[in-house]
């Protein structure tokens, strides 16, 4: 009987947990009951906006997440009924698709490239309801409205901005995945640097992607933050005073090594991409240069308000500077740094892009 | 308990001798028990699962605030948030009574055995490693590489109707069969413990399959996305209900398979050596029976069987070859055998339950918005269920054992 003690003294301790939580209970029960019957919300349209994700889910601070939100936006400004549903994997994504036709959605958005072979499936068979499809424009359906951003625009100003920034000389980008929608950040961003080092007369050296051979640095995963402080370490060690990660969540463990290096006295920042992470980042923001945007839950929103007025159409939206659809975040806490000249320089160097005077070319740009 | 199920956990067991199955009583318990412990265990979890869905709904949690003003609110609100969430689980599993037409009406059921087939298939290959005493945890690596080799057929290969799919077929078993006869090589020459080896070979095969999709020959001309080209039409199952359905033939493969491991197991001479084997290695041996043998066999049909689950994906569902083709087909497959008893049959029906829970959990994520990972809860539960009662029982005989010693070993033996 050895752990007879033990016994008792655990079970002591469970009723006094047991106790405890039940007061809680009781004290949490006391509310006053509401009138009956004072809910009535009116609906203000039958139109019906869903969207699946990719196996990230909605709550990836990424591309789920931002599409999500624009949805959420669109329902809050028109009063549509929205249904949702997160893919496990990716061998969800046909009967998720086909349960969002047949629960009666008149649009649905289907989140990432991943998912065009499914959509392209189901929007054969169901030729009377609509889909908009995000990163991806190889479907060519009447009822398919593709949502795709030329992201290196937005990133070639960034890495202009990088260029004239560094006190190394040295800036550096790493991937997630070797797949286009990452590698059209790093071809902007090598293009920018290339086109500050022309103007400027500069030698500023871009670690982790050449934009001639296609080849580069990539952690192999968009959740290993390990992977991902590692690889940044490495570019520190290499003299890199800016890292441009397009890794998803696992860009978290790039703000680890910039914060850990402010911390041990050396000056480093980073540049986030999609969303502004000035605005999305619990930890060291103070330390971003800028973002590189991609607004997703803009045109989401948009495709979903045109929609449910009755004026879908099967175009191609391409996210360019010249729309909004992708741009630069703000300096924030780096204005300074940045300075008046520079980030004039980047206002106009914007202009130019859009007016045609400088090109940008990726061949991992949409087509569309 | 049968003498069978005692003899390897037998007291004064010397050291095992190299190679060897290694099943000791508890875990034989969990994987051989009857058909209604694991009614019971599915049930609890339903219910349990219930719970928890109506625990986390809004309603219940807002009437909750005011329990003690009217209770009947809360539970009313808590049925309701429970019965409609595993409704709407019926209605995209079985019947869905809101369709229009006959088809619209039936396609949940067709849904549900659609996405049964591979775990049928997968769990057949754990179960019948189990059988021979090993237990295959690998079964997603050579799904994925069944699938792999199978798309390859399937896009690369040109040839005509009927040709094609068989060849599909023959490759993705291949493909697996290889994968499979790799651990049993290992585990027969080296004594290597299966379960290591078929855990690193799962993610061989997963970074292999990434690898390969980096590559020219498994990428769509023009493209860098990491998705195969898509299967000829003459490599891929014709749908069994029409167009409409997603359902295939490889469902018909499913319940073939199911048809031939039972016979196999029950009536011939191989399934017989394989249980001796799984059973007692160390009488089977005395017997005549070579061990290192049956576990390559066993392992080759494992994998053989978890390949044909990775020919109805690429072949019957997904039309490419991606990473995550596999999804957790090869994992399920583990909770399948195990609900299904490692039995054939079990197995069988078991692959159907769970494909009912996928099938039917999409339509309750879309119509009641609850989170989907309930679902997997509820699966885990069954699990635990299944897994708790012989875990306890030989706690308990450990602990009277231990207390009673001399007097009681006797009584533990016979517990």
């Amino acid at each position: 009987m050895t752990f007879a003690p033990r016994t008792s003294r655990g079970s002591r301790a469970l009723s006094a947990a047991a106790l405890l939580g039940a007061s809680t209970l009781v004290l949490a029960g006391c509310g006053a009951a509401p009138e009956e019957g004072g809910e009535a919300t009116a609906e203000a349209t039958d139109f019906a906006g869903c969207i699946v994700s990719d196996s990230g889910g909605f709550q990836d601070r990424s591309f789920n997440q931002n599409s999500y939100e624009g949805l959420q936006a669109a329902a809050e400004s028109t009063g549509i009924e929205v249904k949702q549903a997160e893919s496990q994997a990716e061998t969800d994504f046909e009967p998720n698709l086909n349960s969002m036709v047949q629960s009666g959605c008149d649009l649905t958005i289907s989140v990432g490239f991943l998912l065009a072979d499914a959509t392209k499936t189901v929007a054969e068979a169901n030729p009377e309801a609509r889909f908009a499809i995000v990163d991806d424009s190889s479907i060519e359906l009447d009822n398919v409205k593709p949502l795709v951003y030329n992201t290196a625009e937005a990133a070639f100003l960034a890495g202009y901005v990088a260029a004239g920034a560094t006190e190394t000389g040295k800036v550096a980008t790493y991937g997630g995945m070797d797949i286009p929608t990452v590698t059209v950040f790093m071809d902007g961003f090598a293009d920018g640097i290339d086109h500050y080092n022309q103007v400027k007369g500069a030698n500023v050296e871009l670690l982790g992607w050449n934009k001639d051979s296609q080849d580069g640095t990539f952690v192999n995963s968009f959740t290993d933050t390990s992977a991902a402080k590692t690889t940044t370490q490495n570019f520190i060690n290499e003299g890199a005073d800016i890292v441009m990660p397009v890794a998803g969540q696992a860009a978290l463990g790039t703000l680890d090594a910039v914060v850990a290096a402010n911390d041990g006295g050396n000056e480093v920042r980073f540049v986030w991409v999609d969303a502004d992470g000035y605005e999305t980042l619990d930890q060291g923001k103070e330390y971003q240069l800028t973002s590189v945007l991609k607004q997703m839950s803009t045109s989401v929103q948009d495709v979903v308000e045109t929609a449910a007025a009755g004026e879908f159409d099967s175009t191609p939206y391409v996210g360019t500077l010249e729309n909004d659809g992708v741009g630069i975040a703000p300096f924030h806490d780096q204005e300074e740094a940045v300075g008046e000249e520079l980030a004039g320089e980047v206002e106009q160097l914007r202009q130019e892009i859009i007016d045609g005077t400088v090109v940008v070319e990726s061949e991992n740009s949409p087509q569309a | 308990m049968s003498a069978t199920d005692a003899a390897p956990a037998a007291p004064g067991r010397q050291a095992a001798p190299p190679p060897t199955a290694t099943t000791p009583g508890a875990a034989r318990r969990t994987w051989t028990g009857s058909a209604l412990q694991s009614v019971l265990a599915i049930v609890a979890a339903l219910v349990l699962g219930g719970l928890l869905i109506a625990l986390t709904d809004d309603r219940v949690v807002e009437t909750a605030g005011y329990f003690f003003a009217r209770p009947g609110d809360m539970v009313s609100a808590m049925w309701a948030a429970a019965s409609s969430a595993y409704e709407a689980m019926f209605y995209g599993a079985v019947y869905n009574p809101n369709g229009n037409t006959l088809g619209q009406r039936v396609y949940p059921l067709t849904e549900t055995l659609t996405v049964a087939t591979p775990l049928i298939l997968a769990g057949l290959g754990v179960a019948v490693a189990f059988q021979a005493g090993l237990f295959n945890i690998g079964a997603q690596g050579q799904l994925l590489i069944g699938a792999a080799l199978a798309a390859y057929v399937g896009f690369a290969w040109e040839l005509p109707v009927g040709v094609h799919l068989l060849a599909v077929i023959v490759a993705g078993a291949l493909g697996g069969a290889l994968w499979g006869a790799v651990v049993g090589l290992l585990k027969a020459r080296t004594g290597a413990h299966e379960v290591i080896l078929t855990i690193m070979l799962n993610y061989i095969a997963l970074n292999l399959v990434a690898y390969l999709l980096t590559r020219p020959a498994f990428l769509r001309p023009g493209s860098s996305n990491p998705v195969s080209p898509q299967l000829a039409e003459t490599a891929m199952f014709p749908k069994l209900l029409g167009e409409q359905f997603r359902l295939h033939w490889g469902f018909a493969l499913a319940v073939l398979a199911t048809v031939f491991v039972a016979w196999l197991l029950q009536r011939s001479t191989v399934g017989f050596e394989l249980r001796a084997v799984g059973a007692n290695p160390r009488a089977a041996r005395t017997a005549g029976i070579s061990v290192t043998r049956g576990f390559v066999v066993v392992m080759v049909l494992a994998g053989a069987l978890a390949g044909l689950a990775g020919v109805a994906q690429v072949a019957g569902t997904e039309r490419a070859l991606t990473a995550g083709v596999a999804a957790s087909f090869g994992f399920d497959a583990i909770t399948v055998a195990l609900l299904g008893r490692s039995k054939p049959w079990g197995t069988f029906f078991a692959g159907l339950l769970y494909g009912a829970f996928r099938a039917g959990g999409v339509t309750m994520q879309s119509m009641t918005g609850t989170n989907i990972d309930i679902v997997l809860v509820v699966q885990s539960l069954i699990v635990l269920f299944i897994a708790l009662p012989p875990l306890l029982r030989t706690g308990r005989d450990r602990a009277r054992s231990r207390r009673g010693r001399g007097s009681a070993a006797t009584e533990g033996v016979r517990a």
